[in-house]
């Protein structure tokens, strides 16, 4: 849409490729080509420099102008009984488009990473949490405990705008960081520099790392734990990070639930924040959890406030009805539980829809992979690239203004979907 | 369009009309004087009906990170009222922590045409501006929280200079596009980070050495010189703890006559005296009120059955999780800005403790004077839900029916309240006070709250029925900027409100500082802090109205 050539520079800007919502790139634009100028981690650099080929909407195919392509995706739910919304890789504009659509057409709304999410809800909804924020652990922190989740591959500068900060507010205090992985083979090279002490690791196999946690539980409660090793870790390492902890100013255990592999994420999800409870009875000590890739967060918050509860509601009664297992597109389809698949995605071209005998209307950025021949496929811009926007970050609290780089004139999910709604 | 409504009793306390048959002209969303030469367009007759300026929630929690984390953290409370959709109005769920729509259509059917947020974290203000944009039906507006953030106990330790202070407090004003200024646990959000666990009026921040009065005086002096309409909103010390009506009689004193505005206050009437160490404030409290000009209550009464509090005050919260019911909570430390407690609650009539905080909250209402000074709450959802407000006017405004319902309640605690020999019944004009015109007049609303010309008309009809509960649970007529919304307690137009702020004049120099804090200690820069209006009008969605502060001192 611009001139070739006119390089323009934008300072400032929130990279909208993982949940921890950097906002401090440097980004150069020349016509299309978006380069990564300054902190750009793996997955921005992917995102911000994809090559974005030119791409029309098409019905079975077929190229079409935009407004036909809108018009049957209207005509496909107007005729669905029980369309699944899937994918919701979007902004807060976009999820906001997402539920009106779906409580109008009594559809199914699921993110493509709820399951992930879902160690996270099922304790928030049993017992609840005590957790800290990005900020908070920057400056505050003393030691660091990465939880069964390779975070540095997950969240590249995790290590670099968390834990490596090279300034606090509590400089007078600082002492350099403990870093503790439970874990095999997590990548710990970003626990390296001045402001990181000693960097330990429990180093279990990463399906049984949920043992080692909840050894860990059972011993700063004072209960015995037969054998001299949990997991091929042993029991004095197990009570020395107990007694790190409890000696500790204000302990922060960070997991990242796309990335637990363990054998049981709940009950790793639910030990961590047990350990959490019990060391607040004397000290402070917090959680914090990544992940809210794919505009994951921003789902299940503006699911959570529009309707009351997180993704994986169905509007097919007329009010919403909450059921995790049940509304999990994945098992609508497996089950063959409806008649249309709508997948939404707006970031990377690799989240394309599920495989699927369904029809499906897909809105996809230009590029994307899918494994069938969507009935329509719109190509939408990226939020924070072709359009304005706004994300909700991992922890749930803080959210970023996106901005239009003016990459491209690609419509946002958020005027697509208002398009579909209106020629409904 | 011209629109008439015809020979009603009108109670509009900002105008002095206590009941007066009035009738009231509205053109282009507003009330006008009566045109003398032409006739209305619509006519609504309203004879024997009772009218009213919309009403106005002065301190509601329905927008922020902690409202969503009590909706995700409560399905079983929700599935107890699933709300379906109309053929107007979208589908959602209401009871304790309601859908932002379903509150947005209940408020308005209640006759509620505007809402405040009280508690907005900074760090939080743009995800709580979605959710109020997302309510619908009724304006709002949003307080921001400040006083445990670490910018401003810098300023407080390093002793800067109070234009430095006041510089800061305009600025978060306009970042977060907020119309005051509130403080939860006066440093005591950020203390509890270091392991306190209580934090009176004069005890030291450990490790900034400042005290809550400190930081009160500080804050509040500071919106008084900004100019802004709105006192400080004080969330005190030790809420809920036993005892607290000292620390709140010794906060009253301590404000050296600058304005105040103490929310929920029922939550720190407490005294010790009794065989449960658990006793009513309120008559202290409720004297010190009328005695202290300088200082507006809100009450925070609390109603029997399931709800969820939710607070800024991580401390108190922390404090509070025993009692959580059903037993799950959250607790967080927010981006060296606030925190959060969100803790469920079963207020039980027979419970000692609970049904006295019921009896506390009505002594409240009934012993202090002045109905300018006080504003109906039950600080949503904490106390109860809003949907209660009917029944609770009903207590105040009816004797026979509060006698009744203390027959009902624990026994012991009915015994040591004196709420059986307090007389008093509010009128509908001290209602018409504490619901609309004393709430616009506190926040600064010159257009809201009143029936007078060029107000915004915001209209609220209702049968002047002997039963005061069905009264105000289903008014006949709503009308939002003169618009019908709601015709016999049911949505017959959806309106999107505005978005109330203040901003008052600030001195620029402050972002340097601002910047430089943002850049070495944050995880967000300064260039993504503020909330822009076009975030707020959201595709001509939103709109922002900027009420008028006074002159800086």
């Amino acid at each position: 849409m611009s001139d070739v050539g006119a390089a323009v520079e934008f300072g400032h800007v929130p990279c909208p490729f993982c949940g921890l919502l950097c906002d401090d790139l440097k980004i150069s634009r020349a016509g299309a080509a978006l380069k990564v100028v300054k902190n750009g981690c793996g997955k921005a650099v992917a995102g911000f420099e994809r090559a974005l080929p030119a791409v029309s909407p098409q019905i079975d195919g077929r190229d079409v102008p935009l407004n036909d392509a809108i018009g049957e995706a209207a005509r496909l739910i107007r005729k669905s009984s029980a369309p699944l919304y899937g994918g919701l890789a979007t902004d807060v504009g976009g999820m906001r488009a997402v539920m009106s659509l779906a409580d109008r057409s009594r559809g199914v709304v699921d993110h493509a990473l709820s399951e992930a999410a879902s160690s996270n809800l099922k304790i928030l909804q049993s017992t609840g949490w005590i957790m800290s924020t990005l900020t908070e652990t920057r400056n505050r922190a003393d030691v660091v405990v990465i939880v069964g989740s390779d975070i540095h591959k997950l969240h590249p500068r995790f290590f670099e705008r968390i834990v490596c900060a090279e300034t606090t507010l509590f400089e007078d205090s600082f002492k350099p960081r403990s870093v503790v992985f439970i874990g095999d083979g997590l990548d710990q090279s970003g626990a390296t520099g001045p402001r990181v002490g000693n960097v330990v690791t429990l180093p279990c196999a990463m399906d049984r790392v949920d043992e080692v946690v909840a050894a860990l539980l059972s011993r700063m409660r004072g209960h015995p734990v037969s054998g001299d090793n949990v997991a091929g870790v042993a029991l004095a390492a197990i009570d020395q990070l107990a007694s790190t902890l409890s000696e500790a100013q204000y302990p922060v255990l960070v997991w990242a639930p796309a990335g637990l592999e363990t054998n049981n994420p709940d009950l790793t999800v639910h030990a961590v924040c047990d350990i959490v409870r019990l060391l607040n009875k004397t000290t402070r000590a917090a959680g914090l959890t990544l992940g809210g890739d794919e505009g994951g967060q921003t789902a299940t918050s503006v699911c959570g406030w529009q309707s009351g509860y997180p993704a994986r509601v169905s509007y097919a009664s007329g009010a919403p009805d909450y059921d995790p297992e049940n509304n999990s597109v994945p098992r609508k389809l497996a089950a063959n539980e409806s008649d249309l698949l709508v997948w939404i995605a707006s970031y990377t071209p690799d989240l394309g829809p599920p495989e699927t005998s369904l029809p499906t209307v897909l809105l996809g950025p230009p590029g994307m992979s899918t494994a069938g021949k969507p009935a329509v496929f719109i190509p939408v811009g990226t939020p924070g690239i072709d359009h304005s926007g706004q994300l909700i970050r991992c922890d749930s609290v803080v959210s970023l203004p996106l901005r239009n780089l003016g990459r491209s004139d690609n419509p946002s999910v958020a005027s697509v979907l208002a398009a579909i709604e209106a020629a409904l | 369009m011209l629109i008439k409504l015809t020979g009603g009793k009108v109670f509009d306390p900002a105008n002095g009309m206590d009941g007066e048959i009035r009738d009231i002209y509205i053109e282009d969303g507003v009330i006008i004087a009566p045109p003398l030469d032409r006739r209305a367009d619509h006519e609504y007759p309203l004879h024997g009906r009772v009218v009213m300026a919309g009403a106005i929630d002065p301190h509601t929690h329905i927008g922020g990170g902690k409202m969503t984390i009590g909706r995700l953290m409560l399905p079983e409370d929700h599935r107890g009222d699933p709300v379906c959709r109309g053929h107007l109005t979208r589908a959602g769920c209401g009871h304790a922590v309601p859908s932002t729509l379903t509150a947005g259509y209940r408020y308005a059917e209640m006759g509620y045409t505007a809402g405040f947020e009280p508690a907005m974290l900074p760090a939080n203000a743009r995800q709580a501006h979605m959710e109020m944009a997302d309510t619908p039906m009724i304006d709002k507006g949003a307080f921001a929280m400040l006083g445990s953030d670490d910018f401003f106990l810098r300023q407080l330790a390093a002793k800067e200079d109070i234009e430095a202070i006041k510089d800061y407090v305009a600025w978060t004003l306009h970042a977060t596009q907020a119309i005051a200024i509130k403080v939860v646990n006066p440093g005591g959000i950020s203390a509890f980070k270091f392991n306190q666990r209580q934090l009176d009026l004069d005890e030291h921040h450990a490790h900034y050495g400042v005290t809550p009065r400190d930081v009160l005086l500080s804050l509040s002096r500071a919106v008084k010189e900004l100019g802004i309409t709105h006192p400080l909103h004080v969330h005190g010390c030790n809420l809920g703890v036993p005892g607290n009506v000292v620390t709140t009689a010794n906060t009253i004193a301590g404000m050296e006559g600058l304005p105040v505005h103490l929310t929920h206050i029922q939550f720190h009437s407490y005294g010790t005296e009794g065989d449960r160490k658990f006793s009513s404030g309120a008559a202290r409290v409720a004297e010190l009120v009328n005695s202290h000009k300088n200082v507006s209550i809100d009450v925070g009464q609390v109603l029997f059955g399931q709800t969820c509090t939710a607070s800024g005050d991580s401390m108190r919260q922390y404090g509070n999780t025993g009692s959580a019911s059903p037993n799950k909570w959250v607790v967080m430390d927010i981006e060296c800005d606030a925190g959060c407690g969100v803790v469920p609650m079963r207020y039980r009539d027979k419970s000692f403790v609970n049904a006295l905080q019921w009896a506390i909250g009505l002594e409240l209402f009934l012993l202090i004077d002045d109905p300018w000074r006080i504003f109906l709450t039950t600080d949503h959802p904490n106390a109860a839900p809003f949907t209660f407000y009917p029944h609770l006017i009903r207590l105040l405004m009816d004797k026979g029916f509060r006698n009744d319902m203390l027959q009902k309640i624990n026994p012991d605690a009915a015994n040591s309240s004196v709420l059986a020999s307090l007389d008093r019944e509010y009128t509908l004009y001290e209602i018409a006070i504490m619901t609309r015109a004393g709430p616009a007049r506190s926040l600064g609303l010159k257009d809201r709250g009143h029936l007078g010309v060029g107000a915004c008309a915001d209209i609220t009809v209702y049968e002047d029925l002997a039963d005061r509960e069905a009264m105000f649970a289903t008014p006949v007529f709503v009308f939002k900027n003169g618009e019908l919304i709601v015709k016999s307690g049911r949505i017959v137009k959806v309106v999107q409100g505005a978005t109330h702020v203040a901003r008052p004049d600030f001195d620029k120099g402050i972002e340097k500082s601002l910047r430089s804090y943002f850049d070495r200690f944050h995880t967000v820069g300064f260039d993504n802090i503020a909330v822009s209006d076009d975030e707020i009008r959201v595709d001509g969605y939103g709109s922002i109205v900027v009420q008028p502060t006074a002159a800086r001192v």
